[in-house]
C-alpha cells in the first residue's frame, strides 16, 4: 500500500528552484527566510514540528536524491553525529556564523564596508558570484544579506548533500539547526503547558 | 495482529518524521514535535521505518505478552 502523494510532497521542486534561482540573481536568496520563519512560527503556534514532518524541500530532496535516485551508501550515523552535544554544538556553531553574517550586512548598510559579491562555501571559501549580481533598487546592504544568506544555504546543502552520499539520505536531519530549534521550542513548550495543568 | 513491533528510542529521536512518511499502516505520529510515537494496534513490524530513520534509532523487537 503506498501512500498518496499530497501537494506538499513536491516542495522539493521549490527547494530546487531557490537553488538554481540564486545562480541568476541572489536577490532571490531573500525568499529563503520562509524556510526559518515558517518552521519557527509552526513550532512556536502549533506546538509541533509539521514543518520538518511535512513541508520540508530540502528533506524531500535529500530523500529523492539518495534514496529514489539511489545516491546514498545509507549507512548508520556515527554516534557522535546524533549526540546532543553534536547536535546542540552545531546549533550553537550555526547561529554564531549566522549573526557575524547579519553583522556584515549591518556594516554593508551602515556604509563602513563595501558590498562584497561573493558566496563564502563552508564559512571558509569565497567563490565569486558577481555574475548572479544586477544591482538593487534599494541599499548594498539587502544584496550583502542576499549574499550572506545564500552562503547559508548553499553551505547547508552541501553539508547535507555530503552527509546523505556517507550515511543515510536524510542524515541532514539529524543535525539541522531548525530541526534541533524547533524541537528545542516544542519540548519547552509542552513542558510548560504540563506544568500549568 | 502481528507480534514484532517498532521501538523508538525517544530520547535520541530528532523528529524529523522520516518514519512517519514510510509508515505504509500510518501508524506513526509525532504529537508533539518532541519524538515519534507507535501506535501498536496499527504497527505490523515491517521494518520500512527502522530503515527510513536517519538517526537509526527505530528497532523492530517481538513484542512481550
Amino acid at each position: 500500500m503506498k501512500q498518496k502523494k499530497k501537494w506538499y510532497d513536491y516542495l522539493w521542486i521549490a527547494s530546487l528552484t531557490y537553488l538554481i534561482l540564486g545562480f541568476f540573481n541572489i536577490l532571490f536568496a531573500w525568499l529563503g527566510l520562509l524556510c526559518f520563519f515558517i518552521p519557527l512560527l509552526i513550532a512556536v503556534i502549533k506546538g509541533n514540528k509539521a514543518y520538518c514532518n511535512k513541508y520540508c524541500g530540502r528533506g524531500q530532496l535529500f530523500s529523492l536524491a539518495g534514496g529514489r535516485f539511489g545516491l546514498s551508501r545509507k549507512k548508520d550515523v556515527p554516534g557522535w553525529m546524533k549526540s546532543p552535544y553534536f547536535r546542540y554544538g552545531f546549533l550553537i556553531f550555526f547561529f554564531t556564523m549566522f549573526f557575524q553574517m547579519l553583522w556584515n550586512t549591518y556594516l554593508v548598510f551602515a556604509g563602513t564596508k563595501n558590498l562584497g559579491t561573493a558566496v563564502t562555501l563552508l564559512w571558509t571559501f569565497r567563490l565569486p558570484w558577481h555574475w548572479a549580481y544586477h544591482g538593487t533598487f534599494f541599499s548594498d546592504g539587502v544584496a550583502q544579506f542576499a549574499f550572506g544568506f545564500y552562503s547559508v544555504m548553499l553551505t547547508s546543502t552541501v553539508l547535507g548533500f555530503v552527509t546523505m552520499l556517507l550515511f543515510k539520505p536524510r542524515s541532514w536531519c539529524v543535525y539541522c539547526p531548525m530541526g534541533t530549534m524547533t524541537q528545542l521550542i516544542c519540548k519547552a513548550k509542552h513542558k510548560a503547558a504540563s506544568r500549568k495543568s | 495482529m502481528s507480534k514484532r513491533k517498532a521501538i523508538v528510542n525517544t530520547r535520541a529521536c530528532v523528529a524529523c518524521g522520516c518514519c512517519m512518511k514510510v509508515c505504509p499502516k500510518n501508524a506513526i505520529t509525532i504529537p508533539k514535535g518532541i519524538h515519534a510515537e507507535i501506535d501498536k494496534e496499527r504497527c505490523v513490524g515491517c521494518g520500512k521505518c527502522a530503515k527510513e530513520c536517519p538517526a537509526s534509532i527505530i528497532t523492530v523487537e517481538v513484542a512481550e505478552s
